[in-house]
């Protein structure tokens, strides 16, 4: 089954620094992404979680290259599309009917000037996907209506929309040039509960219908959990663990994973009462320090003196589970 | 936990706008005990925060109490005047908000902030004493180095510590009552789990009282006692926590507990949601709040409002036509 699967985007080493001024003639650079490798399937949903800070949104970005990134490759469906050693940096054009990306909130990223109508329409002519007016009419229609909203919803502005469905239509732009790989960066953090498996009903719904891939990063272990194939975790710009979700949430290998997950907390009182959690001693670290060897390693319940000197490598410990910690190492060998 | 500390009964809050009177808060009842939290959970729009500030006596205008009272300590503190008001605000009950950025003062230390509310109840404090005792408070809070931190600045703390320190100051004149307005939704979770132990262990350690007011379930399900369900200003269903979790009888509740998706579920199910969009509060539906959104909604639920009904033990109680219905068919059966 593995061997069969195709797979769709393919990340190495992907980098991206951004410049900070921290003096006179001084710059310093935030690592927002540092060497994160992996690869997507075809027709799979992908979770990316992590807290606030630890570079996932810049990773979404940086694989759109709406970010240039600093260095790294991105290989999508075969085809090269940035390599920095081979200084390979396609245009964008032609993938950005490929690949489209749906934002966190809704109403920052819809333009509230333009008219339901114009903001689908506006990909198709971008494309130059339609031929005749009474087709753009029709198509633009025609996407509102698959996600829930009606066609008369073409006139009107943003603003007359709740949040819920303002995401519809930012989903809908999104569809409009009828992408195969959606990076969704947390569609529905900014919903409310009833509205929020609404939304994740109809992306996966979308996705069978469609065969779509996504790359869905949110901070909500449960939610990501609910809509993944596989997770990632990212910390402080690096993935630390990558495994199936079933797997990722029932045997954490890495420290920070397994803390995460003690930290959400269950709808469920007696569960609660009983269960012991791993608090997390601190805060994250600033991305422009980050601490040298194992990123964790300042607030790792076991840390060793190695952690803090060599950064533990990326690799796959039983089929399909990566991660990426000195203690996996040593009782492993 | 026999006396009550905070008695509400039939609270209503309105927003007098240009385009007409939002009923924000309609009508709502409980009764807090020493040492006892109760969740207000709902989502945006529900009314759990402004019936917080009422409480706080902080609604600003255009927004008023227009009936009901807030008993505290056998009293009705919305009768009170703004002298007796700012004695009762942050010393016998205090707030703790959402966003501790906007809460504190960026211009003024952490220390000096404390020493403030410190000194404003308590004018007979020398200098040096609330110093002290706010150094202690710090460090109960669990910042570390707390001298050090008594001479900083908010933009030096991160979130976590921020909202570390605003619980430093709620509670350092020892409140009977603490509101927390989702204390932990600007929070990542690992810190969001600092927070709630900290909280948690801070109410056993001084036998205080909250109000916790969140969205989050799963919050609700780790700290609380009791549950009230708000939905567009109005009770929907009230209990002990176990009852709202194990036993929901409201279909809101009920709807709101399948629509989660769960960390501890084995099943790979697709999720139930609420179908519908939240109410248009300027133009709220006539009978039942929830009505046009209920999978079980009968006609007399667009015509009147439910009865809040007793379901249960321990004041379990939910206002649904529904238990009506059931009640009568019961009785029929007899």
């Amino acid at each position: 089954m593995e061997q069969q699967r195709v797979k769709l985007l393919e990340i190495e080493k992907l980098r991206k620094h951004f410049p900070v001024k921290t003096g006179f003639l001084r710059k310093d650079y935030v690592q927002a992404v540092q060497d994160v490798s992996l690869y997507i399937y075809k027709g799979e949903t992908l979770g990316i979680v992590g807290e606030s800070g630890c570079g996932k949104t810049t990773l979404g970005r940086t694989i759109l290259r709406l970010y240039e990134p600093t260095s790294g490759r991105i290989v999508y469906d075969g085809e090269t599309i940035y390599d920095s050693e081979k200084k390979i940096a396609v245009k964008m054009l032609p993938y950005c009917r490929k690949i489209q990306l749906i934002f966190q909130d809704p109403s920052a990223s819809l333009d509230p000037r333009m008219t339901v109508g114009e903001i689908v329409g506006e990909a198709l002519d971008i494309h130059k996907l339609c031929s005749g007016k009474s087709e753009r009419s029709k198509r633009i229609s025609r996407l509102l209506e698959d996600v829930g909203l009606n066609s008369e919803h073409a006139n009107r502005f943003p603003h007359e929309f709740s949040g819920g469905q303002q995401q519809r239509i930012g989903i809908a732009r999104a569809l409009a040039v009828e992408p195969e790989f959606i990076i969704c960066d947390e569609p529905i953090s900014a919903l409310d509960v009833s509205i929020q498996s609404q939304v994740i009903n109809m992306l996966e719904d979308l996705q069978k219908e469609r065969g779509l891939t996504y790359l869905f990063i949110a901070h909500d272990l449960s939610v990501v959990r609910h809509i993944s194939d596989r997770i990632g975790v990212m910390y402080l710009g690096c993935l630390v663990e990558l495994a199936e979700s079933y797997e990722l949430c029932n045997t954490p290998m890495h420290p920070y994973t397994q803390t995460l997950l003690s930290a959400v907390p269950l709808p469920d009182p007696e569960k609660n009462r009983k269960r012991k959690r791993i608090l997390l001693e601190g805060d994250v670290p600033s991305p422009l320090k980050p601490p040298s060897g194992c990123r964790f390693h300042t607030r790792c319940p076991y840390a060793m003196p190695i952690c803090s000197e060599k950064e533990p490598v990326f690799r796959e410990h039983s089929p399909g589970h990566y991660a990426a910690c000195h203690k996996l190492d040593m009782e492993e060998s | 936990m026999s006396e009550k500390l905070l008695e509400i009964k039939d609270l209503k809050v309105s927003f007098f706008t240009p385009v007409g009177e939002v009923k924000a808060v309609n009508g709502i009842n409980y009764t807090l005990g020493h040492n006892e939290v109760m969740g207000i959970v709902g989502e945006s729009g529900s009314g759990k925060s402004v019936e917080a500030y009422a409480i706080m006596g902080l609604l600003q205008s255009p927004g008023r109490i227009i009936g009901g009272s807030v008993m505290f300590e056998g009293e009705d503190i919305t009768k009170y005047d703004a002298k007796q008001m700012t004695d009762v605000r942050g010393n016998k009950i205090s707030m703790i908000f959402q966003n501790p950025m906007t809460c504190l003062n960026p211009v003024y230390t952490i220390g000096d902030q404390l020493v403030e509310a410190l000194t404003c109840h308590n004018s007979a404090i020398s200098k040096a004493d609330a110093k002290k005792r706010s150094i202690e408070m710090l460090d109960l809070v669990g910042i570390n180095n707390a001298e050090k931190r008594f001479n900083q600045y908010p933009h030096e703390f991160s979130g976590g510590m921020r909202q570390r320190a605003m619980i430093a100051m709620a509670l350092i004149c020892n409140p009977k009552l603490l509101i927390a307005d989702e204390p932990t939704t600007a929070l990542d979770v690992t810190i969001q789990a600092q927070i709630i132990e900290l909280m948690k262990d801070l109410q056993k350690k001084t036998d205080m009282a909250i109000v916790f007011i969140t969205h989050n379930l799963g919050v609700v399900a780790e700290i609380c006692d009791k549950v009230t369900v708000m939905y567009a200003g109005h009770v929907l269903e009230q209990g002990a926590v176990d009852d709202i979790f194990y036993n929901p009888q409201h279909p809101y509740t009920r709807g709101l507990l399948q629509s989660m998706p769960r960390l501890d579920s084995e099943s790979h199910e697709r999720m139930i949601p609420i179908e519908g969009t939240p109410v248009e509060l300027l133009d709220p539906p006539r009978g039942c709040s929830f009505g046009p959104r209920c999978a079980h909604c009968m006609k007399i639920c667009l015509r009147n409002a439910p009865p809040l009904v007793e379901v249960g033990e321990n004041g379990h109680v939910s206002a649904c036509w529904l238990h009506v219905r059931q009640a009568v068919e019961q009785k029929e059966a007899k």
